[in-house]
């Protein structure tokens, strides 16, 4: 049976597509076949972050409505052979997506995948409330911001209390925190809540920090997921990121300010005399 | 103006301004806090503070929002907190009382 993974944050635009895209594609490269579901109903994006906009013929909601079959509906990716896209309907039916459906399709997807990604919308709709449901671990992406943190404990919130598990009284759903946007310059300047700041409120377990970076942008302009831009800071806390999930013990990197050329060089020259 | 108001006034002037890091995690902690304390609270509770409003305005004219009730948990223990705010009465609360009787 897959292990299902939500990715999820309350608040839009702090990074659950990109850090969906870069997950699936980091386990599949592992060797794990993944599939990534796009549950943002009327919004499809995670095609566009995967490049596989053009490649898209059914959707989640045929195969809910039995227009088409999985198979079918589901999309090869091209950068990870053991990964595939079921992408989101572009309907503007709010209620395409049910429950019964949800728990079809996972079922049909858990006899042959390993892992199954849920890219949640934004808010606590129908979609993100089914994106959560059948979870077995949890992805809260939080950008260190007031109300990205106030909409992050929201979301533990629900997924404590309004899931599968939840309801079932089963051991709850593993929650992890990943700190996206981060910008350690700017925490050292005093001007953005830091790594403790944000871990103290939450109080849940960090899988990873993700350096506010200009490859993120440039992965989405080409549809790359940024955890396949391994020269670049994003790219490999990503890579990083997924190794923790799989029970790597991995220091966190690009979380210290980079120091200015001329004091690295009086630190080196310390170095030397040292 | 006494020397030590101007004193204390010259020591805020070149006193720095909190950071603004400081201050976002200290609103999160007060209304994260707050948030969970409701998030804890039973569905019931807004359905009995209505049958609550029901019946006390069967007596007394009071509004939704004079009925506050609050869950708190002690040492694994739950006090259901009711707090009424009644109208100010010309006559006391007795002869209200009476008066309601006499209705009947």
């Amino acid at each position: 049976m897959a292990k299902i993974i939500v990715v999820t944050s309350g608040k839009g635009g702090v990074g659950k597509t990109t850090t969906s895209a870069s997950f699936a594609v980091g386990l599949a490269n592992r060797g794990y076949k993944t599939a990534v579901i796009d549950f943002d109903i009327g919004l499809r994006n995670l095609d566009l972050i995967m490049g596989c906009e053009r490649r898209v013929v059914y959707d989640f909601v045929n195969v809910i409505r039995g227009e088409a079959n999985l198979n079918q509906a589901l999309i090869r990716d091209k950068h990870a052979k053991e990964l595939f896209i079921l992408p989101a309907s572009q309907t503007r039916d709010k209620d395409a997506l049910t429950l019964e459906g949800v728990a079809k399709v996972l079922d049909e997807l858990g006899n042959t995948f390993d892992y199954i990604v849920c890219d949640s919308p934004a808010g606590i709709e129908r979609g993100a409330q089914l994106a959560m449901y059948f979870a077995d671990y949890a992805v809260v992406v939080t950008n260190p911001e007031v109300s990205s943190v106030r909409d992050s404990d929201r979301m533990l919130g629900l997924l404590s209390s309004k899931t599968k598990r939840a309801e079932e009284g089963r051991e709850p759903i593993t929650e992890h925190l990943l700190l996206t946007r981060y910008s350690p310059k700017r925490v050292t300047n005093g001007d953005m809540l830091s790594i403790n700041d944000v871990n103290e409120i939450l109080a849940i377990p960090l899988l990873g920090v993700i350096p506010e970076s200009q490859a993120v942008l440039r992965a989405s302009n080409s549809g790359e997921p940024v955890i396949l831009d391994q020269k670049s800071d994003a790219g490999q806390a990503y890579a990083d990121t997924i190794a923790r999930f799989l029970g790597e013990q991995l220091p966190h990197r690009f979380i210290e300010e980079k120091s200015h050329w001329l004091k690295r060089i009086f630190s080196l020259k310390e170095k030397e005399t040292v | 103006m006494s020397i030590q108001t101007q004193l204390s006034k010259i020591v805020d002037y070149f006193k720095r301004p909190p950071k603004s890091a400081q201050v976002a995690k200290e609103r999160l902690q007060i209304i994260i806090a707050h948030e969970r304390t409701e998030r804890d609270k039973p569905d019931y509770l807004s359905l009995l503070q209505q049958d609550l409003l029901d019946v006390i305005t069967k007596y007394v004219a009071i509004n939704r929002e004079d009925i506050k009730i609050d869950l708190d948990r002690k040492d694994g223990c739950s006090i259901l907190e009711l707090n009424v705010t009644l109208p100010n009465f010309k006559e006391s609360p007795s002869s209200l009382f009476k008066e309601i009787v006499t209705e009947e």
